[in-house]
């Protein structure tokens, strides 16, 4: 069975500079999105009553869903653990991590 | 339980290699003041305390604070990858690169390795709480010192923002102090 198409490491090789940018703009918005969150978690938990904070945080959780989803369809997962699918190989421990980005 | 997220909280660029740098940034890692010191406080104390208030957040800070160790150690690997060992000494960093060589270490900025002495849990969550505004304070300060000493504009906007988020955790553990004091005061807690 010739199955090179879906070789992972040879997926790897066509990944190129453009490639690698668009990752990181794409990581960039779901930090931004997840700052946000962030931010108005830490104000919630001593703010617990305060309607705006709360919904401008639920507001923000749909945004962050689809950016991860968004992101996950191209680079793989964002989690471990159950929370994200790898498709045709484990891509879990895919290059690059966090601090070679 | 945690969950890894395969991804800074913010990003973290360099202009180049920089052990001179690296040097006296490692102390937010394994310093004092630290990150490490920020995230095992926090999380440890988290156990005494008497309201949900301060539960949540002491788990959420104390989380955000293992966030930033991680970026103060990708800043101090991006500073020293490739850098000879000749470049490590001559940078201060000889005794690190013979005890570590290149590997991440929970030191401050003159290779004291970090000691759990530097973290307290009291039990009573008036005095725990006045110590995280005061961790709070000294890693503002240490960031504003770290930034003075920077010549890595890349650099030097990463510490901006950590020093950015150690005023807002000052700000909410104040929130927190007098939410729980207001508590003690209506159990008549003496
Ligand atoms: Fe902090």
């Amino acid at each position: 069975m010739d199955n090179s198409q879906e070789n992972p490491q040879a997926q790897k090789v066509i990944i190129t500079a453009c490639d690698h940018n668009n990752q990181l703009a794409m990581l960039l918005e779901i930090q931004q999105l997840q700052f946000i969150a962030i931010e108005l978690n830490l104000y919630l938990d001593t703010h617990p009553d305060d309607q705006q904070a709360l919904m401008s945080y639920n507001s923000i959780v749909p945004q962050l869903k689809q950016s991860i989803a968004s992101y996950e369809q191209l680079y793989g997962p964002l989690f471990h653990f159950g929370l994200s699918t790898s498709q045709l190989t484990w891509q879990w421990i895919n290059s690059p991590w966090p601090w070679d980005m | 339980m945690w969950i890894y997220q395969k991804n800074l909280e913010y990003p973290v660029k360099v202009c180049g290699p920089n052990p001179k740098l690296a040097k006296v940034i490692i102390t937010q890692y394994g310093g004092p003041d630290g990150e490490l010191s920020a995230s095992l406080r926090y999380l440890n104390q988290r156990y005494s305390m008497p309201t949900d208030k301060a539960r949540g957040l002491l788990t959420d800070i104390g989380t955000e604070e293992m966030g930033h160790m991680e970026i103060v150690a990708t800043i101090f690997y991006k500073l020293t990858r490739g850098v000879s060992p000749q470049q490590m000494e001559a940078a201060g960093l000889g005794g690190h690169y013979a005890q570590h060589n290149h590997a991440l270490f929970w030191n401050d900025a003159n290779g004291v390795p970090w000691i759990a002495s530097y973290v307290q849990a009291t039990g009573d969550p008036i005095t725990d709480l006045t110590e995280d505004m005061d961790a709070e304070q000294k890693a503002r300060s240490a960031y504003e010192h770290l930034i003075q000493l920077s010549d890595d504009p890349l650099v030097t906007d990463v510490l901006r923002f950590l020093r950015e988020r150690e005023i807002v955790h000052f700000q909410r553990f104040g929130e927190t102090l007098n939410d729980v004091q207001g508590f003690m005061n209506s159990k008549k807690f003496f």
